[in-house]
């Protein structure tokens, strides 16, 4: 464990992405503590500039402070990013596994399957599934995890491929083990390190997917969201830049952030990989 | 590839694009059917909803009443059909919506992708000719800023510099309103109004191209070629221009087809910041009345014209490499 954060700690850059992301998860914690009130309540006139009225970021169209937003936009975005990352994950893994262990057929179909998913414009459908089932925070991490999946599958799929003829699986085979046994305790744990690296990425464009659903006016109505404060500072970007231009930065920097741990986690977990990059 | 192999190549493709749009059909069915309410009243869209008398007529056009199978049958066959449903709303079918609105698209996503491609090959080579100097770094970090920025904010913040601080470029639309300009004066205006949302469109996949190009001709100048070469005593620029650019485009061209529909899916935002009139933005207007046949059309047309491109990919690529195997 020591020896994966010394690789991980190497990487300077996702040292720095790591502690951006730490702070953003204190915001999203400390948000009911740093901003009692909710974030749709008037704090101040309408229109203020930052730093006027005790407002560091700011005033909306309705006198709403926009640090509140982020804040608690913070915790919806993280939110959305894991949660639908972990249904993403449950499609893939499943789904690549199954082809990958199997092969034949059931492979043929899966990845033709997958090959489908991925063709077609997967923005335009996950706005045509938030809008059908009418836009909530299930429908939006449904709709997310339906479009981010084949990656994974594919990922998992070619690993199960190489690692189901060695030894140690014809030895669990040997010992009479069942298919599901095998597929959960001897080659998932052995593929893990390419998923923990997707996934982290996953997380990181789950975010912007989420904030582009909001942007278009698909977020839950009932949660304040980054894309939705960048959604409603799009008609007035003349008179109140800030209204835009902060809550992208929260955006920016959180995917940023991820990204890099992303590169980090991919440098530890593939230690001749990282040598051969650098 | 043996010419005298093509057409046998094109059919193959041909019936595997033919499949991959015949389950869209039949996924856009299985969406109308799983919506919450009644099928009908999502043909309809929210304005038609109310109106009975037209609710009862899609029952009978589309068999509501009858089984599940015969109303897919009738639901495949119209769309083969090219009948794409009616808007209620627009008081007009679907399919001529999307006709009237294809030209400016095609041409935002098409000048948006040449940037992108341009772009993204250019710089990537150079930062894999830099490989570990300044150059290379500030090119990977240009690359990380645009993987991580929302394309809608990328927008947004080209209009608040160029259109609201500078003054420079306009905001908003394809044309100035009332201009009532001809010839290379019209030419020229939509030129004017293309460069923001182009910009913003390509920014992000320049980002992706350049990644890409790195990646691979840092790989492929490490293959025996490529020392081959350098012994034979070729300048260093030429190899990395005819022996190593050349085989690193390959991946850059297959990844550009299998994108084409992400910088689809992205003209939406680009079109919604920009109110540019194509069908990115007849989606969000379609959004923000729920008319869902207008919905489903856009995603129907634009998911068609992704597996047209890819075809047209396909077929590219079989030209240009003849080591490639024309299977499956």
């Amino acid at each position: 464990m020591t020896e994966f954060w010394i690789r991980f700690a190497r990487n300077r850059g996702a040292v720095v992405g790591l502690v951006i992301l730490v702070l953003v998860a204190a915001m999203a914690v400390l948000a009911p503590v740093l901003f009692p009130r909710s974030p749709w309540d008037m704090a101040g006139a309408p229109f203020m500039p930052p730093g006027e009225m005790g407002m560091l970021l700011g005033s909306d169209s309705l006198g709403r402070d926009v640090a509140a937003g982020i804040a608690h936009g913070a915790r919806i975005s993280l939110m959305v990013g894991a949660v639908s990352t972990v249904a993403s994950l449950g499609i893939g893994v499943s789904l690549g596994a199954i082809a990958g262990y199997a092969g034949g057929w059931v492979d043929d179909a899966l990845m033709r399957f997958t090959e489908f998913f991925q063709t077609i414009p997967s923005f335009i459908l996950a706005v045509l599934l938030v809008a059908i089932f009418s836009p909530s925070i299930t429908s939006i991490v449904g709709a997310i995890a339906i479009v981010s999946w084949p990656p994974v599958a594919r990922v998992v799929r070619a690993e199960f491929l190489s690692l189901r003829g060695r030894e140690f699986v014809q030895a669990a085979e040997c010992l009479g083990k069942s298919r599901l046994a095998i597929i959960i305790g001897d080659i998932l744990p052995n593929a893990l390190s390419p998923i923990v690296v997707l996934a982290s990425l996953m997380v990181a464009s789950a975010i912007l997917l989420e904030s582009a659903l909001s942007f278009l006016g698909l977020g839950d109505p009932n949660l304040m969201t980054w894309g939705f404060l960048i959604g409603s500072g799009r008609s007035v970007i003349r008179l109140a830049w800030w209204m835009s231009v902060f809550p992208g930065v929260a955006i920016f920097l959180t995917v940023l952030a991820l990204n890099l741990v992303g590169e980090g986690l991919s440098d530890a977990l593939n230690p001749r990989l990282a040598r051969g990059r650098a | 590839m043996d010419p005298s192999r093509l057409p046998a190549f094109l059919l193959r493709r041909g019936i595997k694009a033919a499949i991959v749009i015949l389950a869209i059909i039949v996924s856009n069915f299985f969406l109308i059917h799983a919506a919450p309410g009644d099928p009908a009243s999502v043909m309809a869209g929210q304005s038609g909803a109310a109106d009975e008398r037209y609710l009862a007529q899609l029952r009978t056009q589309f068999g509501l009443d009858k089984p599940l199978l015969e109303q897919l049958w009738i639901y495949v066959r119209g769309m083969l059909a090219l009948d794409l449903g009616y808007s209620h709303r627009q008081q007009m079918g679907v399919a001529a919506l999307i006709w009237q609105r294809l030209p400016p698209t095609l041409l935002l996503t098409g000048v948006a992708f040449a940037l992108a491609i341009s772009g993204g090959v250019t710089l990537g080579a150079l930062a894999a000719r830099r490989v570990g100097t300044w150059a290379d770094s500030v090119i990977t970090v240009i690359a990380l800023t645009f993987y991580a920025t929302p394309i809608f904010w990328v927008g947004l913040m080209l209009v608040l510099l160029f259109s609201v601080v500078l003054g420079w470029l306009p905001s908003f639309g394809m044309n100035s309103v009332g201009a009532d300009l001809h010839g290379i004066a019209a030419v020229l205006d939509v030129g004017r109004h293309l460069i923001l949302p182009a910009l913003t469109l390509g920014l992000f996949y320049v980002a992706v191209y350049a990644r890409l190009t790195r990646a691979t001709m840092l790989e492929v100048a490490d293959q025996d070629f490529v020392k081959t070469a350098r012994a034979k005593g070729v300048p260093e620029g030429r190899i990395l221009r005819r022996h190593v650019l050349r085989n690193a485009l390959l991946p850059v061209i297959t990844l550009a087809g299998i994108q084409a529909g992400q910088l689809i899916g992205g003209s939406i935002l680009v079109e919604t910041v920009f109110a540019w009139p194509g069908i990115g933005r007849l989606a969000f207007e379609a959004l923000l009345a729920r008319d869902y046949p207008v919905l489903l059309g856009v995603f129907f047309c634009t998911s068609a014209m992704v597996v047209i491109f890819n075809l047209f990919t396909d077929l590219l690529y079989a030209m240009v490499d003849p080591r490639v195997e024309v299977q499956g």
